[in-house]
């Protein structure tokens, strides 16, 4: 398939690999040298695979192959073009731009941009905390995700790299390289560069995987250097929610993804033996990761939080690093008179650089009001300054906060409304405030009470308002109790996932005794609140799938308490097995659910991992059935995320706001042409059926996502005992979420083996009714070469 | 505000928007004129009443009389078969979009494509989107939304309405239907 020249394959700082010889169909390889000069002595005596450091096209046949069956569906947020000064152009339709790009390449191209700014975030932060953690702990400090028990520590890089870390330092050609694809990718944006729209898409591929591997990068860095649980299913649970809090003490909030300023504020209480003293509390990821650091630390809650707490005036000092930070939180800070202290180069806004001043002075600049915000960008200094500062100003503080002090407050402020619905326009999910308002203005603060749980807390509904009515604020006042009685817990992150683990379900999930993997990760723009994704993950788990969860998605899975009064963590173990909820950590911790699904290949079934790509995607693609779950996908990073996991062949599903990513990933399960498959034991192209279905799909309420979960874990391979139970969880979902028994039922029987035992009556006839033939089960691949291996084995 | 004001303020596509369906008889006509029409129904047809009946209801009436097939998406099917109605089809709104962009797809019955795609209660956001898609990428399938908001990106579409006058048009849309 690949054509490589002879000689030099790749060169760059630190990696050096030359191939000789590599007529490929990929399989055949001769004479390589690997030298990577910073790279640890190399005790890995697997060979090198064909795809080592791929470059922006290495992979392009199989994107193709991945395109050609799930071919983009663009939804344009706007109709034109403004990329450059020809435009505006309008695209509509078929027109072109001034530069002859026509609309389909133009959504792609954006999705590219989307793709690379998610992938930049991640390895620039990935960057940014390895220097650290070098400068810190040393290059030669060992990587170390989970002792013996994870011998494959970077599945990503091994196979993305072909290279196996076993040093910090080691990490650091692989973000050279990370940081080289994606300056090449967004190049590729520019105007008069790529023009057609399945090279952007392969581009936008690559950028996921190029983004997985910067993911790891800074995962395992972290979990190595700051002693973070290492794959602990065990790890321990810990504080989440507003009510979590001791008001009675100082209070730091930390907001973003970037840990090390949140970690020198933990290590210097602690210097100071003033853990007790002091509540560390966090928003976003940072407050993920700050609790893997330590166990006193409480999360707050996701992205959405950042309003309500900061206006609830519980934080006496704010501390951002970077990423998701709202921009307006150093005005918010200062309505509640709490200073804010900037630690990241990415994010200053606008204060003064105060790295170099004596702690002393910046404290008292904080305390005597001179200043309300800083720039400090030593994490150490941040540390100090951050905890003299919340204990010295939490007594003239006095918790000041910034919503209605009383309900005559909040009905004065609601009766200057003139229901003019402005607000309500505004709002991302439509929420009808102008109702609610009325009926406050009237003493009755039950409408506002009920909107709490779907607002997004993104603010708004706010400027609109002629009447200069804090919507937001109202809100919040309103629901006072429930944000008193947010006290939940949450599994700390785990990270990797073990080898051991993997052996033991590696079996039932191929086999299908496991009905599926389910990931719920990213944002919380949700369409109606966190509750829906605490109750898809109970409802996965008591299905008995293994249900992972990162990021915001992780806490809004524990922020939410079943009739017994239990979380989702409480309830269900925190083991990578059927019916385990699986918290694997922040953000870039998502790279370790990928990584599961690559080892099942890898481990499991003893696929060649090393610069494998191709053959591990297929493998995954094929034969294991995990599917991602956004329901509030929001981020850049959410969408470079989902682009790794879509080219490794894993599906994934939005909530309704994911329309506004531009495009869908669809299959046609109608049409039959697109679901043939290599027979890896005969070489002839078989019919695989319609799984699964789609590999980016957005759903519109929470019921039609579960289903189609449940119908996306389907694969080609499925044993008919697997599909069987596929089904039966499908079926049964369906039943009683959608009504009666789905139309295409029949599509996704193969034999009359693969019919649930408990349906057979209904299913047998409803594939009588629809003209069912039986077909037989493929050794499914979507890589011709593929077939010769298997010939050989 | 102008009659052509997307609902959600913030939702401006570009040059090309949606004709206004300033009376019922416009959307009549459109229905008429319509060899194949379909209409796409969402779930949050549940929220509205139209003269004291559910919204549900009056599509109901409106599929009969017009001969208009449904595709009924996410939940909503519950709700028509309680009212003792089969839709043509389940399916997800972007199943069903994705399909109509399609000029080979001979529609749910195998028989021929369609060329009025109806639509109604999806989330705002969404069903734009969509419309959005359909816009670019449909050109033969003139869309409709039979919602209370402007939707830029069909061809035809109500302005934002308060739910008396909307309900009030529907309602002879549906009667006229039957003429
Ligand atoms: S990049 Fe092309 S389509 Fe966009 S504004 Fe420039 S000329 Fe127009
Ligand atoms: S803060 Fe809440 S109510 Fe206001 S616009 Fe955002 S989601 Fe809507
Ligand atoms: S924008 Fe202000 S005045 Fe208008 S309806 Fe909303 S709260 Fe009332």
């Amino acid at each position: 398939m690949y054509e490589y020249p002879a000689g030099e394959l790749l060169s760059r700082k630190g990696v050096n690999i030359q191939i000789k010889e590599l007529n490929s169909d990929i399989a055949h390889l001769r004479d390589i040298s690997l030298t990577i000069g910073a790279i640890h002595d190399e005790k890995w005596d697997e060979p090198m695979g064909p795809t080592p450091f791929p470059s922006l096209t290495t992979l392009r046949n199989w994107d193709l192959a991945l395109l050609n069956r799930y071919k983009p569906f663009y939804l344009p947020f706007c109709d034109l073009c403004c990329l450059c000064t020809y435009g505006k152009c309008d695209l509509t339709g078929t027109k072109r731009g001034a530069c002859g790009i026509s609309m389909p390449a133009q959504q792609s191209r954006t999705v590219l941009i989307t793709a690379c700014i998610g992938a930049a975030t991640h390895i620039g932060h990935a960057r940014h905390l390895l220097d650290h953690l070098v400068e810190k702990f040393g290059s030669d400090y060992p990587i170390n995700v989970g002792g013996t028990g994870v011998e494959v520590e970077a599945p990503v890089i091994r196979l993305v790299c072909g290279i196996k870390p076993v040093t910090l330092g080691d990490l650091e050609p692989v973000l050279d390289y990370c940081e080289n694809q994606v300056t090449q990718l967004l190049s590729v944006t520019h105007t008069g560069q790529e023009g057609n729209h399945l090279d952007f898409e392969s581009k936008v591929l690559h950028a996921g995987t190029i983004d997985q591997v910067g993911m790891e990068v800074a995962d395992i860095a972290q979990i190595s250097a700051l002693g973070f649980p290492k794959a602990d299913p065990e790890s321990s649970l810990a504080d989440l929610g507003m009510g979590t809090v001791d008001t009675t003490k100082p209070v730091i909030l930390v907001i973003g993804h970037n840990v090390p300023p949140s970690t020198e504020i933990i290590d210097y209480l602690q210097k100071k033996s003033l853990t007790s003293d002091v509540e560390v509390t966090g928003i976003c990821c940072t407050a993920l990761d700050i609790t893997r650091y330590s166990s006193k630390a409480k999360i707050v809650g996701p992205i959405s939080w950042q309003l309500r707490y900061i206006r609830s005036g519980i934080p006496d000092v704010v501390v951002i690093d970077e990423q998701c930070v709202r921009a307006d939180t150093l005005q918010e800070s200062a309505h509640i008179r709490a200073p804010l202290i900037a630690t990241s180069e990415k994010n200053c806004l606008g204060l003064p650089d105060r790295t170099e001043d004596p702690v002393d002075e910046i404290v008292h600049d904080f305390l005597t009001g001179k200043q309300t915000g800083a720039l400090i960008l030593d994490p150490v200094k941040v540390g100090e300054v951050a905890v003299r500062t919340s204990i010295g100003i939490a007594p003239q503080r006095k918790k000041h906060k910034s919503l209605p002090h009383s309900k005559e407050a909040l009905v004065a402020l609601a009766k200057k409304c003139t229901q003019c619905v402005l607000c309500r326009r505004a709002c991302p999910n439509d929420l009808p405030l102008p109702a609610a308002i009325k009926s406050a203005a009237q003493g009755n603060l039950s409408g506002l009470d009920e909107i709490y749980d779907d607002c997004l807390g993104c603010g708004r509904c706010e400027p609109p308002c002629a009447q200069k009515i804090p919507i937001h604020s109202l809100i919040v006042a309103a629901a006072e109790k429930k944000t008193r009685d947010e006290t939940y817990c949450i599994r700390t992150g785990r990270g990797a996932i073990q080898d051991v683990e993997i052996r033991k379900v590696g079996g039932p999930i191929v086999l299908g005794e496991i009905p599926g993997i389910v990931a719920f990760v990213g944002c919380a723009n949700y369409p109606k609140g966190s509750r829906e994704v605490a109750e898809m993950c109970m409802e996965f788990a008591k299905r008995r799938y293994i249900v992972c969860t990162s990021g915001c998605s992780a806490m809004s899975a524990g922020m939410y308490r079943n009739e017994d009064g239990k979380t989702a963590y409480e309830q269900y173990s925190g083991h990578f097995e059927a019916g385990g909820i699986v918290n694997v950590g922040s953000c870039v911790s998502n790279a370790h659910i990928a990584g599961a699904a690559i080892k099942i290949a890898s481990i499991f079934a003893k696929r060649p991992l090393r610069g494998n790509y191709e053959e591990i995607a297929d493998y995954v693609y094929n034969r294991v059935g995990a599917v991602g779950v956004a329901w509030g996908a929001m981020s850049q990073k959410a969408a470079a995320i989902a682009a790794g996991f879509w080219r490794l062949g894993i599906p994934v599903v939005v909530g309704p706001h994911g329309t506004k990513y531009r495009r869908m990933l669809l299959g046609r399960s109608d049409k039959e042409e697109d679901w043939y498959v290599y027979d890896a034991r005969t070489g002839k192209k078989v019919y695989g059926g319609p799984v699964p279905e789609h590999l980016f799909f957005a759903a519109e309420t929470k019921e039609e996502a579960m289903v189609m979960i449940a119908k996306l874990t389907m694969r080609p391979n499925d044993t008919s005992k697997g599909r069987a139970n596929k089904l039966a969880n499908y079926v049964d979902l369906h039943k009683r979420l959608v009504g009666g028994i789905p139309s295409d039922v029949h599509q996704l029987v193969r034999t009359l083996a693969d019919v649930p035992l408990t349906m057979k009556d209904e299913i047998v006839c409803h594939l009588h009714d629809n003209n069912w033939k039986e077909h037989p089960i493929p050794d499914p691949t979507l890589l011709k070469r593929m077939v010769h291996k298997e010939k050989e084995h | 505000m102008p009659m052509t004001d997307s609902w959600q303020t913030a939702e401006i596509p570009g040059p090309k928007k949606a004709s206004l369906i300033i009376k019922p008889d416009i959307a009549d006509a459109m229905i008429r004129r319509a060899k194949r029409p379909i209409m796409i129904v969402g779930h949050g047809i549940l929220e509205y009443e139209v003269e004291g009946r559910k919204l549900i209801e009056c599509l109901i009436e409106l599929s009969k009389r017009g001969n208009i097939p449904v595709v009924a998406t996410a939940s909503t099917n519950r709700e028509f078969l309680d009212r003792g109605f089969s839709p043509a089809a389940l399916m997800p709104a972007v199943d069903i979009a994705n399909r109509l962009t399609d000029t080979a797809w001979k529609g749910l019955d195998g028989k021929e494509s369609y060329d009025l795609a109806i639509f109604v209660g999806l989330p705002y956001y969404m069903e734009w989107t969509i419309l959005s898609g359909l816009k670019h990428f449909a050109p033969q399938v003139k869309t409709m939304t039979l919602d209370c908001v402007y939707q830029p990106n069909a061809s035809w579409s109500f302005p934002n309405s308060t739910i008396k006058d909307w309900a009030a048009n529907l309602a002879c849309i549906v009667a006229n239907l039957g003429d």
